[in-house]
């Protein structure tokens, strides 16, 4: 029983370590556009230094994650679900696994992304990571969504955010399917066991557009209470 | 008879110290829950939130108790079985008073949530049962008081869900949040002055002599409410606003405009805590009063000591002033996030709410009041997370009190007429 009981009845708000979590996962994805860039002139020692970086962001979401989930008994009475807060921090971490997956892999076969689709590939990244940055603007608005009792004009701004959220992985998926038929044409030339993996790692990329896209579904569904 | 013949000034004294100390209990005790949502939402630093309750919950009791205190003096128990034994009247009343008094220190220490208004109602229906028997009780008025415990919640829940929706309405889902805040907020601070003056002016002042006609009470509730809506105004003109602060609904510069009401409805609320707490400790004391100076008559219809009111609120204010702080201190990290908006609605739905119960005489529970707003506001989906275990606590504590206060009551009551030989 805290000091006074009457404000014992406030409890932690999760709003703000969700917010911060998802900004965290955004700086994991994006940090991998630097990386390919030196992956493609066969740095590997700036890469590999890349790449810890992602794993230690992806850490940090975990220790977040984890204090979102201890802060979260049942019991709380909320304005959204409890459920749909710890699934959406669940698909949130996802983000940053998949970046330190992808960076993992990439150092660990010291992978050459051959020269005729690096552009179309670092284009297909950005527009990847740009997936994860709608995603996090998107969440950032739950402390306005909070002011304003998910009800009004606000509301109507975070589903335009999400539509657009929407469309850019639309965009990703076009783009991954040129990437694919782009390494058909050429696969020929290039060991296969490397280019399996390159196939691997072209799906992985699309993943962060996926999974960003399926965060905002979750927000879509809180709002839609 | 000859007990009050005889010990008549040391039971107006006994009386009189333990119904200050019993306000000196309510003061430390409640005072977190009237200005905690202040400080919790940095509205107020703990010093000016100190000052201010100092001030207001002395006003609330002084202009503004005297109705709850004849209810908790002479509407629960009936005289008439107590005509030919008023000296056990005195002495139950004293023992209630002891009774609630220890019950309120020992739930402070234990960090227990516990009503005030419980406790003074079960020590005293507990006395009155082992005095007489249950004739002497008026279960009628009893059943209301009761009812009214169950009610009130629900009410200011209500008219906080509304006044919350309604600043929705008008400012945050708007496309200038800032401008309607403007425009609102002095509205809203007025309306609460009107409420506040109207039921003080109405229903208060007279136990303080002052008789003021019906159309000159309206009158000055609405001057009131017009001067601190033109204060509001000028308060809220002086702020500095960040213009950058956010991007696209500049909530955090709205935020600023409410903390302004929020500093009044602090006033509000402690205002309604005096008023309707400060019958608890004063209420039997006046029925000890009244006894002892009509010798051992109980009259019904005798006004209230001109001293009572003010000890009862110096009583609160002291104790405020020496444990309160220590109190509001620990609030710190407990609230980490009630904006000023939610803060409002929920302070100004309870303390209009508990201060319409005052007027009418009813004591209620100011707590279960707040939290009554509160829970409105959450269902209006603006607060982030609320403990419900907290408040199922805070439920079962208020159910135990009233047994728990007649029990101690009896037993004090049993220690006193051994020692009066009576």
């Amino acid at each position: 029983m805290p000091s006074n009981a009457f404000l014992g009845v406030f409890a932690k708000s999760p709003i703000k370590p969700i917010e911060e979590h998802i900004k965290i996962v955004h700086k994991a994805s994006s940090t991998l556009v630097p990386f390919f860039n030196h992956v493609f002139k066969s740095e590997w020692t700036e890469a590999e230094t890349l790449r810890l970086e992602i794993r230690n962001l992806e850490r940090e979401a975990d220790v977040l994650k984890r204090e979102v989930r201890l802060h979260l008994p049942r019991g709380l009475f909320m304005p959204v679900e409890r459920t749909d807060l710890l699934e959406l921090i669940t698909q949130q971490d996802k983000i940053a696994n998949k970046a330190k997956d992808i960076a993992g892999r990439v150092v660990g076969r010291e992978m050459v992304i051959p020269q005729p689709i690096q552009n179309d590939f670092i284009a297909y990244l950005e527009r990847c990571v740009d997936a994860t940055k709608q995603a996090s603007k998107a969440i950032n608005e739950f402390d306005e969504l909070l002011e304003t009792g998910f009800r009004g004009r606000e509301v109507t701004l975070v589903e335009s955010m999400l539509e657009k959220l929407d469309s850019i992985e639309q965009d990703t998926d076009e783009m991954q399917i040129k990437i694919r038929q782009e390494l058909r044409a050429i696969e020929g030339e290039l060991n296969p066991v490397d280019v399996m993996f390159l196939y691997k790692i072209i799906e992985w990329v699309g993943e962060l557009a996926d999974i960003a896209e399926r965060v905002g579904s979750r927000l879509e569904l809180m709002l839609a209470r | 008879m000859d007990i009050i013949a005889n010990y008549g000034s040391m039971l107006i004294l006994i009386a009189a110290a333990v119904g200050f100390f019993m306000a000196y209990g309510i003061g430390a005790n409640d005072v977190a829950n009237a200005m905690g949502t202040s400080v919790g939402s940095k509205a107020l630093t703990i010093k000016q939130a100190i000052i201010i309750a100092m001030i207001f919950e002395f006003a609330g009791a002084y202009l503004a108790g005297g109705e709850v205190t004849s209810t908790i003096r002479k509407g629960i128990i009936d005289a008439a079985p107590f005509a030919d034994i008023p000296e056990l009247m005195v002495l139950g009343m004293i023992s209630a008073l002891f009774a609630a008094g220890s019950w309120l220190l020992l739930a402070s220490l234990l960090g227990w949530p516990v009503s005030t208004t419980h406790s003074i109602i079960g020590a005293i229906i507990g006395f009155a049962l082992v005095a007489v028997g249950s004739e002497a009780i008026q279960w009628g008025k009893v059943a209301g008081i009761v009812g009214s415990w169950v009610v009130t919640p629900a009410i200011s829940g209500f008219i906080a869900y509304l006044i919350f929706m309604s600043a929705q309405k008008l400012i945050f889902d708007t496309d200038s949040p800032l401008q309607n805040a403007k425009r609102y907020v002095p509205i809203y601070m007025g309306l609460a002055g009107f409420v506040m003056s109207l039921v003080t002016i109405k229903k208060g002042l007279k136990h303080i002599g002052i008789n003021l006609g019906a159309v000159e009470g309206y009158a000055l509730a609405i001057g009131i409410a017009v001067v601190v809506g033109i204060i509001g105004k000028i308060a809220i003109n002086r702020l500095k606003m960040d213009p950058k602060a956010d991007k696209q609904m500049q909530f955090n510069n709205v935020e600023k405009v409410f903390a302004i009401l929020m500093v009044l409805t602090a006033c509000c609320m402690a205002f309604a805590h005096g008023s309707n707490d400060v019958a608890n400790a004063i209420g039997p004391l006046a029925a000890v009063v009244n006894i002892v100076e009509h010798n051992g008559e109980i009259a019904k219809k005798a006004a209230l000591a001109w001293w009572i009111l003010p000890l009862g609120g110096i009583g609160i204010v002291v104790g405020l002033a020496v444990l309160g702080k220590k109190v509001i201190k620990t609030i710190g990290e407990g609230i980490t996030h009630l904006t000023p908006s939610r803060g409002f609605a929920a302070e100004l739905a309870a303390a209009s709410t508990v201060v319409i119960a005052s007027g009418t005489g009813l004591p209620i529970s100011t707590t279960q009041t707040l939290v009554g707003a509160v829970l409105g506001v959450g269902m209006a989906r603006g607060i982030a997370a609320l403990n419900m275990g907290v408040i199922r606590n805070i439920v079962v504590s208020w159910v135990i009190t009233l047994p728990v206060g007649a029990a101690l009551a009896i037993v004090i009551f049993y220690i006193l007429r051994t020692a009066f030989g009576v």
